[in-house]
C-alpha cells in the first residue's frame, strides 16, 4: 500500500540544525537561503515525494515538523 | 509545493506532544537533548501518567527541563538528582519519579549519589545524556570523554596517564543487584529514537513492578562543545563514541544479557579516537 504524506514545518521555531533533511528517505527537506526571526535558515520542503514515514519528525530536537498521510 | 489537500486534523500522524510546552527549548541547534525530552514527553503522554509523573532535573544544559515538561519537576543540586528523586519516590510511591542528567552531572560530582541510588534498588528511572563533555561550562573534559579527544581542558587530547579512562557508568551500574533495566541508545537517526523511545517505556512501566532501578543512558551529541555541525557531529558519534560505548540492553529484568560477556563489560583497552 501506498502512502502521500506531507509535512508542516513551524518555520519560526526551526532552528535549521539539519537533522531533519539527513533522516529523510525521500529527499524532501532542504535548508532555506532564507531566515526566520531568530536568524536560522529554516528548512523547507523542495518536491512533493513525502511518504508520511515521519522520520524527519520524529529526529528534530525542537519537534517543529508535523506530519499528514494519506493512503493513494 | 505544500499538498493543502493532505493537511488536514483527520490525516495527522506526528506533532508534538501536549506533554511538552510551547516554550521554545534554549539548547543549541541540532542538540540531543530536546529530542531526547521529547521522547521522555511522548512516553509519559502514551502511559497517561502526565498528572503522576514528577522529574528531577539537574545541572548542566539541561538545567532548565522543568521549562519544557508540563509535568512537576523539581531542580536538584549538582549531581544529587538521584537523592532528590529517592525522597520524592518514597513520600510518593505512586507517582513515576525520574532524573534527567549530563554525564557532568550523574558521573562526576554526583556519582556517589548515581551508584547508591543504583545499589539501594530505588524505583525511579534515570536518563543519562552522555555527551562526552561538559557542555554548559564551555566543554571541559568529562570522566566520559574519550581517550585522544580535544576539550578546552585537554586540548591535545585526553591522556590516560594525566586523565585517566573513560568512565563507563552505566556498564558499572549493571553489575549492581539494585538495577533491574540498563540500557545504552542514541537519538540520532529515526531507528535509533524508535528504540530509545521503547527502551524509556520501559524504564517507567518498570517502576509498577518495584523491581529496582531502570537506568537508560543516551549517548548523544554536543555539537557546540565538539565544535562541529551538528549533522558532522552524530556522524562523528557513531564512527568514535559508539566503539567505546556499544548501544543495546546491558541488563534486562534484572539479568545481565547474554551478550554481556566480561569482556564486552569491562573493555580493558579503551580506543583512542583523533579529532581535529
Ligand atoms: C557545585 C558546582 N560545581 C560546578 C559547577 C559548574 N558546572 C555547571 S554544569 C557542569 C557540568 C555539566 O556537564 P554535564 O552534566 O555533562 O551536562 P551537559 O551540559 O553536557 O548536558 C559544571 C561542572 C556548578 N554549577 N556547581
Ligand atoms: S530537525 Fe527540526 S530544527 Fe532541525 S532543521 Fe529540521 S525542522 Fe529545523
Ligand atoms: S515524512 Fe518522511 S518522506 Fe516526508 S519529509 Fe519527513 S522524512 Fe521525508
Ligand atoms: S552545549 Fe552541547 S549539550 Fe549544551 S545545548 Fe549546546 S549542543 Fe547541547
Ligand atoms: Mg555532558
Amino acid at each position: 500500500m501506498a502512502f502521500k504524506g506531507q509535512i508542516v514545518i513551524d518555520t519560526e521555531h526551526c532552528k535549521g540544525c539539519g537533522v531533519c533533511v539527513e533522516a529523510c528517505p525521500m529527499k524532501c527537506i532542504e535548508i532555506s537561503k532564507n531566515v526566520n526571526s531568530k536568524g536560522y535558515n529554516y528548512t523547507h520542503t523542495v518536491n512533493d515525494k513525502c511518504i508520511g514515514c515521519a522520520s524527519c519528525a520524529i529526529v528534530c530536537p525542537d519537534g517543529v515538523i508535523s506530519v499528514y498521510k494519506v493512503k493513494c | 509545493m505544500a499538498n493543502l489537500d493532505i493537511v488536514k486534523p483527520e490525516n495527522l500522524v506526528y506533532t508534538k506532544t501536549k506533554v511538552l510546552t510551547d516554550n521554545v527549548m534554549h539548547y543549541c541547534p541540532g542538540c540531543g537533548h530536546g529530542t531526547a525530552h521529547r521522547i521522555i514527553a511522548e512516553v509519559i503522554d502514551e502511559m497517561g501518567i502526565q498528572d503522576k509523573t514528577i522529574g528531577v532535573s539537574p545541572v548542566g544544559c539541561s538545567v532548565l527541563a522543568y521549562n519544557y515538561f508540563d509535568v512537576d519537576f523539581q531542580e536538584a543540586a549538582h549531581g544529587r538528582a538521584p537523592a532528590v528523586a529517592t525522597a520524592i519516590k518514597r513520600l510518593n510511591p505512586d507517582c513515576f519519579v525520574f532524573t534527567y542528567q549530563g554525564d557532568g552531572d550523574l558521573a562526576a560530582i554526583g556519582t556517589a549519589e548515581t551508584i547508591h541510588a543504583a545499589n539501594r534498588g530505588e524505583n525511579i528511572t534515570m536518563v543519562f545524556i552522555n555527551n562526552g563533555i561538559y557542555g554548559m561550562t564551555g566543554g571541559q573534559m568529562a570522566p566520559t570523554t574519550l581517550v585522544g579527544m580535544k576539550s578546552a581542558t585537554t586540548p591535545y587530547g585526553r591522556r590516560v596517564d594525566l586523565n585517566g579512562y573513560p568512565l563507563r557508568i552505566t556498564e558499572l551500574l549493571a553489575t549492581l543487584p539494585g538495577t533491574y533495566y540498563v540500557t545504552r541508545q542514541s537519538v540520532h537517526t529515526p531507528a535509533n529514537v524508535r528504540k530509545a523511545k521503547a527502551a524509556i517505556r520501559k524504564a517507567f512501566e518498570n517502576q509498577k513492578l518495584q523491581k529496582g532501578l531502570s537506568f537508560v543512558e543516551i549517548c548523544s551529541s554536543c555539537n557546540s562543545g565538539w565544535k562541529m555541525t551538528p549533522v558532522q557531529a552524530n556522524k562523528w558519534m557513531e564512527e568514535n563514541m559508539f566503539p567505546n560505548y556499544p548501544l543495546g540492553d546491558i541488563k534486562v529484568d534484572g539479568k545481565l544479557c547474554e551478550n554481556i560477556t566480561a569482556d564486552r563489560l569491562v573493555l580493558d583497552h579503551p580506543l583512542t579516537v583523533v579529532n581535529k
